[in-house]
């Protein structure tokens, strides 16, 4: 079956379809929120060296990767909204900002729980942390450029600008902090000693997936939404049957 | 009549802009001022002890240069609006990145190179060593004029918003990061001893990227943030 | 010479103007008019190459204004609501400055005698921000006299003129026109050029 494409790249069509989409993407990221945390709380082995507490990053590191993944997508979507000029994937940009930040977050707040009974104290300058904190700002500058502006059509080619040049220079910052972190002697954080146990393995991947299914679900519905404000003044807007009640 | 080349063209816009900047003398003033006071507020808070002070000297310099960067990015684009004079250099028959780079180089001369030079005063009061003053002084020559770009492409995406300062400094202070982390590095490699020259040529790296780049991506900024 | 083709343009939420399109030739006036609020400023502006327009083209010369960037800018000149002149310095000083941009050099006897024709004889090296509205708009609108682009955009360029400097906008005009020159202005007070027939678009 051909599936037109274009069709689903106008707001209306695309309203519809993520309407549809969205709770399939939920369910399933739950269950396998579900599954995976069973599997790295319950099921997989004690670490040798760092007893029970190691389990957060089973919680910790999807989130991480996933933060540093929706900003490029967000970023891919931006740029696309840029070239292109369609709104959509502007709209679909501003969708994943704030699951992204929410997962940067997460990520930073599960760093604090895992080094405090590691390293004694809730927070370490180590390089993937502090990243990860200039990450969180980076879209927090992004949610909060687009916020300023009152033209939707300005505001999205600014933000989208703005992710952009933020995509480029993650590298950078990330390489820089490794860099200070490395002059300082400063602690780094390690997963596990030597190789991941095949049940951590398993674990990580399927909480990943999870991760990956929830922020698809949480931008589809954030895009309806963001739809529902744009076109406010369109006809088929006006015709929804959950505008017109 | 004759058009101008790209070197007349931006000593024109420098001349421009630093003959403004000499009827207003208060706006540069005040970011010095800004710098001295923020750098001095350090021992008070820490305390007078000169070790941990001295450990600190860069690293607080170099925080206060960027925080006096930023205060005075606002300067750059937002009179230029206001009167209508930046709608008029979007339709010049001139290449925008070039009337641009001009604006940021003499931004760069009434900020950056001012702090520059006020650096090393401000370095004796933490008891900061010759060859550490020299080096942060070299250091700050490379990377103020970084700063100057960044921030220029920050008050180009926001130009003519409420918000003015504190949003340039959200969207410009993660990108700066890095400009910081050699420039300190640098000056803490001198004083215990090491190698400078792979973070200096780091920030020359950096440099000549951003010269490479943030001129065109400003200029796009501005033609996003006027239409 | 100047070809506007099906152009739409929206603002923010809602749509200003569709399926607009008219052609301009040397020697011509066009007036646009509308009530406020109709788009009579966004059309110029698009006409300038600020705001991309919905839909259609604008050609200059046959070629779309998008590709022409540049060569499009030499050859027009944009007066807006804003003054674009700095209050920091002179009159002299601004002109220059404003030619220099323009991509063309003026000699500082060229611009005084163009500050002069505008009426502003003896406050030529007067800081802007001491002169009156209308003089500062003389200012602004002594760019016309010093360079050579055919196209002139200008949105209410009479705003705070004196009758006398009305009179000598319209002999500007005219003087322009005949030299092949093209004008498109908008204008809430009359504004008639002696011996040319001017063309009207309305906006609604």
């Amino acid at each position: 079956m051909a599936i037109n494409w274009f069709k689903y790249s106008a707001p209306s069509t695309f309203y519809w379809l993520a309407g549809k989409l969205a709770p399939w993407f939920a369910w399933s990221s739950a269950i396998l929120f579900a599954i995976g945390l069973y599997i790295g709380f319950f099921v997989a082995p004690t670490d040798a060296q760092q007893s029970e507490a190691y389990r957060i990053i089973f919680i910790h590191v999807p989130f991480s990767i996933m933060s540093m993944f929706v900003y490029l997508i967000m970023a891919g979507y931006a740029a696309v909204g840029l070239i292109f000029n369609t709104r959509l994937s502007s709209m679909m940009a501003s969708a994943l900002a704030p699951t992204g930040a929410l997962f940067a977050f997460i990520s930073l707040w599960t760093g604090a729980l895992w080094g405090k009974p590691m390293w004694g104290a809730w927070w370490v300058w180590d390089a993937r942390l502090t990243s990860e904190l200039i990450l969180l700002f980076l879209y927090f500058g992004f949610i909060a450029l687009h916020a300023s502006i009152d033209d939707p059509r300005r505001a999205d080619r600014a933000s989208a600008l703005l992710a952009i040049i933020g995509s480029v220079n993650v590298p950078i910052i990330y390489f820089s902090v490794k860099w200070w972190n490395t002059l300082h002697q400063g602690s780094t954080v390690k997963f596990t000693g030597t190789s991941m146990h095949v049940a951590m393995q398993q674990a990580m991947f399927i909480t990943l997936t999870a991760c990956w299914l929830y922020a698809i679900a949480m931008a589809l519905a954030r895009v309806r939404s963001i739809i529902l404000e744009r076109e406010r003044n369109t006809l088929w807007v006006a015709e929804l049957p959950e505008v017109r009640s | 009549m004759n058009k101008l080349s790209l070197f007349g063209l931006l000593g024109l816009v420098i001349r421009r802009d630093l003959m403004l900047a000499m009827r207003r003398r208060a706006d540069v003033l005040t970011t010095l001022i800004f710098f001295v006071m923020v750098v001095s507020l350090f021992p008070l808070g820490v305390g007078p002890e000169m070790d941990m002070l001295r450990k600190m000297a860069a690293g607080v310099v170099w925080v206060a240069a960027l925080l006096a960067s930023m205060l005075s990015l606002g300067r750059m684009f937002s009179a230029d609006y206001l009167d209508g004079t930046l709608e008029q250099m979007l339709l010049a028959p001139q290449s925008l990145s070039v009337l641009v780079l001009g604006k940021i180089l003499a931004h760069w001369m009434l900020s950056g190179l001012p702090l520059m030079l006020m650096a090393p005063v401000l370095g004796l009061q933490f008891d900061m060593s010759v060859q550490a003053l020299w080096v942060l002084v070299v250091s700050l020559l490379l990377g103020t004029p970084i700063l100057s770009m960044i921030g220029a492409v920050g008050a180009a995406l926001t130009l003519g918003l409420r918000g003015g300062g504190v949003l340039v400094s959200l969207l410009v202070l993660p990108l700066c990061i890095p400009v910081l982390i050699f420039g300190t590095g640098a000056v803490e490699a001198v004083t215990s001893g090491m190698d400078i020259t792979s973070h200096l040529s780091l920030l020359g790296a950096l440099l000549v990227l951003a010269f490479a780049f943030t001129p065109w991506v400003t200029a796009l900024a501005l033609r996003i943030s006027m239409e | 010479m100047l070809e506007i083709n099906n152009l739409a343009c929206t603002r923010g939420d809602h749509q200003l103007f569709s399926g607009l399109s008219f052609s301009l030739f040397a020697g011509e006036l066009l007036q646009v008019q509308g009530e406020n609020g109709k788009g009579k400023t966004s059309l110029l502006r698009t006409l300038c190459g600020f705001i991309t327009p919905a839909a259609g083209e604008i050609r200059w010369r046959g070629q779309d204004i998008r590709e022409l960037d540049e060569e499009y800018y030499a050859e027009m000149v944009y007066l807006g609501h804003l003054n674009a002149i700095k209050d920091e310095l002179n009159a002299l000083e601004n002109l220059r400055i404003s030619a220099g941009l323009a991509g063309c050099e003026v000699s500082d006897k060229e611009a005084i005698a163009a500050l002069r024709h505008m009426g502003l004889r003896g406050r030529e090296t007067l800081p802007v921000k001491v002169l009156s509205q209308g003089q500062r708009r003389r200012v602004a609108l002594a760019r016309l006299l010093v360079g050579n682009a055919p196209l002139w955009i200008l949105d209410e360029p009479l705003t705070a003129l004196d009758v006398g400097a009305v009179g000598l906008m319209q002999e500007l005009i005219g003087t322009h026109l005949a030299k092949s020159g093209m004008v498109i202005f908008t204008t809430h007070q009359p504004l008639e050029v002696a011996g040319v027939e001017m063309r009207r678009l309305t906006l609604t």
